[in-house]
């Protein structure tokens, strides 16, 4: 009865299927459903206590609804006042359709509801189709369909969706060349392939901070658990040092020294950068904070706010760059061999946090 | 320009910014992290800031400001000091200028 792809869940005792079956459904077996307590209904659909009618909908209800103190009153009055019956009935009734009418208010809310889901899986099956990159179930739908008005941010989508296949391809080759024989120079070929795959992200990500510097400071084109990890747009080089570090066995003396020096130094960077970026975001909400009180949304200082936005651009830009030096840093420290694992696991580092995002996205999905 | 000569070959780490520059404030920020203390001239508020700001582009920086000079040299903006540092190569640059204290 429910639809397998929805995260929708209707009350139990609706067929969204059928409406009209149900309301006609529910207007008969009204009395019986109350008394059978099988009535899952939403909270606003419950009769109103000062009615005081639950009592007399059923002669055997044994829950404790509003107005149960009057129970016994009543049971005592009716058999010597028949115009009172006929009273209580009549408010009945008017309850019971007050009551159907709700429900059919709800009803057609959740069919709406039901026709913009599929309306909305219908655009997101064909975006993948069109090799936008879409991430997983419900986590990036809203924000990222609106972006996607944005040629740019739209050209971004698509580039990037063949920038991660083309990223699982080179990761499969090297993990295949790595467990076989190869020679340094195609090796070294390898690895520069990759690594300017890399920088290619990084140009591209330029082009889509000056389309929407916001939708590359949220990280939008992620998938969530990426997202989580979130640093000026992409990801921490001192992270990426960490993930690389534990898979290069044997170093020499120099080489230890190289790495250690890169770590601090690229830390220093990042923490510089990063109170860069408090700073940006304290101007501008002083910025946007400024003026008198009763303005509403208008906003005194909203040039300098909108130079504080240009501001972002850049710093998206510098955090690109730093990862950009982590990386080529890395290359100039390594062997060949040892730079061709670095990337290996760095490729499948972010894969299993992809599928991570999934694996997450999908414990939702699971009836419960 | 003469003045941006004078000022640029001040002794030691000298620094062009302006106040509203951010990247400006993250560059201070490693210098002091790296013990230095760089002598900064704020332009935002100065009469020829147009001006200087041409000429610290014309002497070749990258972006106008920030524009750090070691020793009379430049340097250059944000982008060159990061690599500069991410090579190894900032430290010894500045090295004669490291406070020995903290």
């Amino acid at each position: 009865m429910n639809s397998t792809s929805t995260h929708f869940v209707p009350p139990r005792r609706v067929g969204i299927y059928e409406p009209l079956h149900q309301i006609g459904m529910w207007g008969e077996s009204f009395k019986s459903n109350i008394s059978n307590g099988n009535m899952n209904t939403p909270s606003h659909l419950i009769i109103p206590s000062h009615q005081k009618l639950d009592n007399n909908l059923s002669e055997d209800t044994s829950h404790g609804t509003a107005g149960t103190p009057h129970m016994f009153d009543q049971e005592a009055s009716t058999s010597r006042h028949p115009d009172k019956i006929q009273r209580r009935l009549a408010q009945n009734r008017e309850a019971a359709r007050k009551s159907r009418l709700r429900k059919k208010a709800y009803v057609q809310q959740l069919e709406t509801s039901r026709l913009k889901l599929i309306q909305l899986e219908q655009e997101l099956d064909r975006a993948r189709q069109q090799g936008f990159y879409v991430g997983n179930g419900i986590d990036t739908n809203s924000l990222g369909f609106s972006e996607t008005m944005n040629p740019g941010i739209a050209a971004f989508e698509m580039e990037y969706g063949h920038w991660v296949e083309e990223q699982n391809r080179q990761i499969c080759e090297l993990r295949s060349v790595l467990h076989g024989h190869v020679s340094d120079v195609e090796l070294r070929l390898l690895v520069e392939t990759a690594m300017k795959h890399y920088f290619e992200l990084f140009r591209m990500k330029s082009s889509a901070a000056k389309a929407d510097v916001f939708f590359v400071m949220s990280g939008m084109w992620k998938t969530s658990a990426e997202r989580f990890f979130l640093w000026i747009g992409g990801f921490r080089p001192s992270d990426l040092l960490k993930v690389l570090l534990p898979h290069f066995d044997i170093m020499t003396d120099q080489q230890i020294l190289d790495v250690c020096n890169l770590r601090q130094s690229c830390q220093q960077a990042e923490d510089a950068l990063s109170q860069g970026m408090e700073k940006l975001q304290h101007t501008l909400a002083d910025c946007v904070a400024a003026g008198q009180l009763g303005e509403g949304s208008y906003i005194p200082q909203v040039n300098s706010a909108m130079e504080r936005l240009e501001a972002l651009v850049s710093f998206v830009n510098q955090a690109d760059h730093l990862r950009h030096e982590t990386l080529q840093q890395m290359y100039r420290i390594l062997t060949t061999r040892q730079a061709a694992r670095g990337l290996l696991a760095l490729g499948e580092y972010f894969q299993r946090l992809r599928a991570l995002s999934s694996s997450w996205a999908t414990r939702h999905r699971e009836p419960t | 320009m003469d003045r941006v000569m004078r000022m640029s070959s001040e002794k030691g780490v000298v620094i062009f910014t302006k106040s509203s520059c951010c990247l400006c404030y993250a560059v201070q920020i490693l210098f002091r992290d790296l013990r230095v203390q760089p002598t900064i001239h704020e332009i935002e508020n100065d009469p020829d800031c147009r001006e200087i700001e041409k000429a610290l582009l014309r002497l070749g920086c990258s972006t106008s400001v920030p524009a750090v000079f070691v020793g009379g040299k430049l340097v250059g903006s944000t982008n060159e000091v990061m690599s500069l540092h991410l090579s190894g190569s900032l430290v010894p640059l500045i090295k004669p200028y490291q406070s020995l204290l903290y």
